[in-house]
């Protein structure tokens, strides 16, 4: 399948993966709007651009072959989808227990800044290409198979 | 091949997955005591307290045994196994032919024997069965005591406090929750339980349990005298390995079923996963008990796969808990109670006020464990640095121990693996 792939090395630090990963998953679609308004309401990045150093990356959910999230799910809000690959989650199945956040090796989950519900990458279903993969000016980010 | 699966828990998901990623088609016999199909067993107490319907506690699809061409015998227990003939007999006499077979049995409360534990008004706390029962009287009661600090009991204290029911803890040990996390986390539960109107009594133990002449429980009488009024008991002291019918096949059983590396029993094509085995823990590289969820899931896949043809070994469990009370996360991950003497290095820093506590347990240059109470967003992030044993330097160190860590230090050859083949750390 095919996945985000990050090079620290050619990764400037911008952050704009995580403004588009926030204007993609918006409301309203629009990054001035999900930044000012939606950010407040509760919308956060599902990616993290995290700096040591001078070496920067943004980092984001594997979708894992065999994902410790899902196999650490109380709920059965995550699971790994057969055909495409992707660990796939359902909100409304999701109790807030954290225990996905806990196993998650690549610390790839976060905690809704409001809900008691947590937040991970989708890969952008119905796009070509995930956004912030799109957006990356300095293609440090890839969407490949590897 | 024809698998049969006893069990119908995490490992039994875990094993129909793993089978199925390798034999699409091979006929699955699952068989449960319980009348459920698979449900997220962590999830009563949110049931008990309300915040999850019936239909949610589902933990897969309405569809997924038919989706994975599993035929389900809810409701039927297992009488004998028989891995000579390769066959296991039901109570209602049937008898099913195995090619492989899975004992996902799971474990049972432990009763110790209190003197009054026998008789009504006595509970438990495992199964969806046990907390549909509570739920039916729960209007009805006015206090409880749960026996037990521990996971389950906290879990069953709180969902009965969140349904207008007063409640009184018993926990042997000086603390509650100090075996799964430790002193100080269970202090800053504790404290926050007891603020909400908890009752918790450590250092001591239920030594009868008084009831009514009619028969109806009175109250409990602890070990140091003191008496506490309530209409209910519920004991959650914990659970051992249901080991009974592996036993009784002659299959190898110590405190679980032993197992080896690719989860096979004593007895040939029979398998074992979940709350029942004593599989391999990765951190002390020994075979533990360690009934936990993740745990109990992952081996039931690296079983299912070894039942399908696929040759892999279970690299070992991790011990993890999560758990939270109104609102305050608390994590722990490995070791977190280090034995003193034996070369572990703990760092803690914590805020008892705020309720922020960050245990981290460090072994030669190894992260192996962590308790987070509070602040848990990393804990993720911890845990790859304990699963991936990856070397710690003081810059390291000294970034885990303020809330820091990042995979971007870990040396570049495991960042590759594990993030991206191409990827330079420069």
């Amino acid at each position: 399948m095919k996945r985000v792939y990050v090079n620290p090395e050619v990764c400037i630090g911008c952050h704009i993966c995580e403004l588009a990963c926030m204007t993609g998953h918006s409301q309203s679609k629009d990054l001035i709007i999900a930044f000012r308004d939606e950010q407040a309401q509760g919308l956060i990045p599902r990616n993290t651009v995290d700096h040591a150093g001078w070496i920067t990356a943004s980092l984001n959910c594997r979708h894992c072959d065999e994902p410790a999230c899902v196999q650490a799910c109380i709920s059965g809000a995550l699971t790994k989808d057969r055909e495409s690959g992707r660990v796939v989650y359902d909100e409304e199945q999701c109790v807030g227990c954290w225990s996905c956040l806990m196993a998650c090796s690549f610390g790839a989950i976060k905690r809704h800044p409001i809900k008691e519900k947590i937040v991970k990458c989708d890969l952008c279903p119905g796009s070509d290409v995930p956004a912030c993969v799109a957006a990356c000016p300095n293609e440090a980010l890839e969407f490949a198979e590897k | 091949m024809k698998y049969v699966i006893v069990g119908n828990g995490v490992a039994s998901i875990g094993a129909i997955e793993g089978i199925r990623r390798v034999d699409p088609e091979g006929p699955i016999t699952v068989i449960s005591e319980e009348e459920f199909k698979t449900y997220g067993r962590p999830l009563i107490s949110y049931f008990l307290a309300g915040k999850v319907t019936d239909e949610r506690v589902n933990l897969r699809d309405d569809s997924f045994y038919q989706d994975n061409k599993v035929d389900l015998k809810l409701g039927q227990k297992v009488l004998r196994v028989d891995p000579e003939n390769k066959s296991i007999y039901l109570e209602n006499e049937e008898k099913i032919e195995f090619d492989k077979l899975l004992l996902a049995t799971g474990g049972t409360p432990f009763c110790p024997p209190i003197p009054g534990a026998d008789g009504p008004d006595i509970y438990f706390f495992t199964t969806l069965k046990h907390a549909q029962t509570l739920d039916g009287v729960c209007k009805k009661l006015k206090r409880v005591v749960v026996i037990g600090g521990g996971l389950i009991g906290l879990k069953a204290a709180e969902s009965l406090f969140d349904r207008g029911v007063e409640v009184s803890i018993v926990e042997l040990a000086p603390r509650i929750l100090s075996a799964a996390f430790d002193d100080v986390a269970g202090n800053i539960v504790a404290n926050r339980l007891k603020k909400l109107g908890f009752n918790i009594f450590c250092n001591t133990t239920a030594k009868e349990i008084k009831r009514e002449t009619d028969g109806r429980v009175k109250g409990v009488l602890l070990q140091d005298g003191e008496f506490l009024e309530a209409d209910a008991v519920v004991i959650a002291i914990g659970v051992v390995p249901n080991v009974s019918l592996a036993k009784e096949a002659g299959i190898n059983v110590n405190r679980g079923i032993v197992v080896d590396e690719k989860l096979k029993t004593s007895a040939p094509d029979v398998y074992a996963a979940g709350d029942v085995v004593e599989a391999l823990d990765f951190l002390s590289n020994e075979p533990r008990v360690t009934p936990i969820w993740p745990n109990a899931y992952a081996q039931g896949f690296i079983a299912g796969q070894n039942m399908a043809g696929v040759d892999r070994e279970y690299a070992g469990g991790l011990a993890m808990n999560s758990i939270g009370f109104y609102g305050l996360p608390t994590i722990s991950v490995g070791i977190a109670n280090p034995p003193e003497d034996q070369g572990y290095e703990v760092v803690t820093f914590v805020d008892e006020e705020k309720e922020v506590y960050r245990k981290l347990v460090f072994k030669d240059d190894k992260l192996v464990g962590c308790v987070l109470v509070g602040d848990v967003d990393k804990a993720g992030r911890y845990t790859g640095y304990i699963r991936f044993q990856i070397p710690v330097t003081q810059k390291i160190k000294f970034h885990l121990q303020n809330n820091e860590p990042t995979p971007l230090e870990w040396p570049e050859d495991i960042f590759q693996q594990k993030w991206n083949p191409q990827a330079r750390l420069r």
